[in-house]
């Protein structure tokens, strides 16, 4: 089963981070193909960012996404520009606190950036609240591998903060 | 035992480098090479390997020619505006036969272009770009995979030939990220050593020269002016210049079945397509969503030199037809080896060719 994963929020939030960790839980730790791509311009921050993922079964070819089937969007900016096109089969998960506008597909609301500082502390963990809340809504990659790529990814110290914020993302999900 | 990653292409290819031996890299960051770069950086000193950053990409490639005649493998990594600036020394390193691997990541141009943008408009400046008459090895990688394999593979085709060999990747396949498995070890071919009472630029029989051994009791003249077997300079001998040149573009050339690096499929269509680099995964899609079309496909990994033999296995074809993200670079290379028409697909902008519109270009007038 092949998805294509469209992740889409303002330079600074990880957006390319979030695609780079679902890749890896798919390929190191659920044994499936994945490629990670990228758009990005000459800024360090701020500015639409965009990052994709295929996950398949089998090797993957075209390895550019198309026709995404699932959107994760973190800023108004970046539906405006990568999320609003979207077919009315796909499912987007928005982060509530930043994106205002709603798309014609199934909406998952999960407010994320406002959990992230409320509940966690930290904002920075939104893309990770995210990252939860689409695995337990789309089950792209199992949660066991999600938690271990996260593990692999994020700087030392910050493992526990990281743990919490995707079982935020779970319950968030759950509870939407 | 292999194991597996998920990597972007540009550390498969830095990594692909250290597996292959390659303990210099000098070089001048430059977007989107310069994830090889930063993760030689970090590798190299730890396995007693030298890192320089140069003041640019000239001095650069000249700290590389340097290191590789010390012994080591060495190498740098840039794109556009970089592979411009090398281009003096790299016609430099073709008249000292100085093996050395020289990785451009492209970009789109001319100039600064596209910094982030996927681009294959650099394919005949690897081929012509310094002055003079020379032949180089250009490897094309299509996958994360292949910058591992093609990077290690470009170090000994390096040595074999005592050439530079480009790997000529795309941001495309730089910065992807995807699964790929690192086999335990590769094949590393050591360079040919000079035999002692040889003079240093007599060839063997393959028209490739021993390699003195650096610290081991050689005087070597190294100079880009034209020399004799000594390594003397001797500019002003019609005939010692023309030898020389001929020797360098023939040690190639006549290899050419060896170096060649490519696979047929569909051997008897009648419509092929030619592609190398990111390109040939769009080729590759459209053959698994249409098996009925009978679509032919040679698809290169050594574009330098061109694989010509490879095209006379297609025995039905109508018509090649070539995408690249550029104007037709390859294209008007095949051209001039084949009757039938070549039908070049350019793409410019940075993305690359969808599925659909190969599949257009196939149906068109077919």
């Amino acid at each position: 089963m092949r998805h294509e994963v469209r992740f889409s929020g303002f330079g600074g939030q990880g957006i390319i981070l979030s695609a780079v960790i679902l890749g890896r839980a798919a390929v190191m730790h659920d044994n499936k193909f994945a490629v990670q791509t990228q758009v990005y311009g000459p800024e360090a921050r701020g500015g639409a960012s965009m990052s994709a993922v295929i996950i398949d079964d089998a090797p993957i070819l075209y390895p550019k996404v198309a026709n995404p089937d699932i959107y994760v969007i973190m800023s108004q900016e970046g539906f405006e520009k990568y999320g609003a096109g979207a077919d009315e089969k796909a499912v987007m998960l928005v982060d509530s606190t930043l994106v205002f506008s709603r798309p014609k597909c199934r909406c998952i609301e999960i407010p994320a950036t406002r959990e992230a500082k409320q509940t966690l502390g930290r904002d920075i963990v939104a893309n990770i609240v995210m990252l939860g809340a689409l695995v337990a809504s789309t089950h792209v990659v199992s949660e066991a591998a999600l938690e271990k790529a996260i593990l692999d990814s994020v700087p030392k110290g910050t493992e526990a903060l990281n743990q919490k914020a995707m079982k935020k993302g779970i319950e968030l999900a759950a509870g939407g | 035992m292999t194991r597996t990653e998920f990597w972007q292409g540009n550390t498969a290819c830095a990594e692909g480098a250290l597996a292959a031996g390659c303990r210099f890299f000098g070089g001048y960051p430059i977007t989107p090479s310069t994830e090889v770069a930063e993760h030689m950086a970090v590798k190299l000193p730890k396995r007693n390997g030298v890192f320089i950053q140069m003041e640019d990409e000239i001095a650069g490639i000249a700290s590389v020619i340097g290191a590789s005649w010390t012994g080591a493998r060495a190498m740098t990594a840039t794109s556009g505006p970089g592979f411009s600036l090398m281009m003096e020394n790299i016609g430099y390193a073709a008249m000292t036969e100085t093996p050395c691997v020289i990785v451009n990541v492209q970009r789109g141009g001319p100039s600064t272009g596209q910094p982030t943008m996927g681009a294959q408009g650099d394919m005949m400046q690897c081929r012509f770009g310094s002055h003079g008459d020379y032949s180089v090895i250009a490897l094309c990688p299509a996958s994360v995979q292949e910058m591992y394999d093609l990077t290690a593979k470009a170090f000994n085709l390096a040595d074999k030939y005592r050439v530079p060999v480009f790997l000529m990747a795309d941001e495309i396949v730089g910065h992807m990220r995807e699964k790929i498995i690192i086999p335990d070890s590769i094949m590393n071919v050591p360079r040919r050593e000079l035999i002692k009472g040889v003079l240093p630029f007599k060839p063997d029989n393959d028209l490739v020269p021993g390699f003195p051994q650096f610290g081991k009791g050689y005087g070597v003249h190294v100079t880009g002016l034209t020399h004799d077997e000594r390594g003397y300079p001797c500019a002003t001998n019609p005939k010692l210049h023309e030898t020389l040149v001929m020797r360098l573009v023939e040690k190639i050339e006549s290899a050419r079945h060896g170096i060649a690096d490519y696979d047929i499929l569909n051997p008897g269509a009648e419509q092929v397509f030619i592609a190398y680099g990111a390109p040939v995964r769009t080729v590759q899609q459209l053959m698994h969503d249409h098996p009925d079309k009978n679509i032919g496909f040679l698809r290169l990994r050594t574009v330098w030199p061109f694989a010509e033999q490879a095209l006379n296995k297609f025995k039905n074809v109508r018509r090649f037809l070539v995408p690249e993200m550029n104007l037709g670079q390859i294209a008007r290379e095949i051209e001039r080896h084949v009757k039938v028409p070549v039908m070049p697909l350019p793409k410019l902008g940075g993305d690359l060719h969808t599925p659909a519109e190969l599949f257009a270009a196939l149906e068109a007038q077919s």
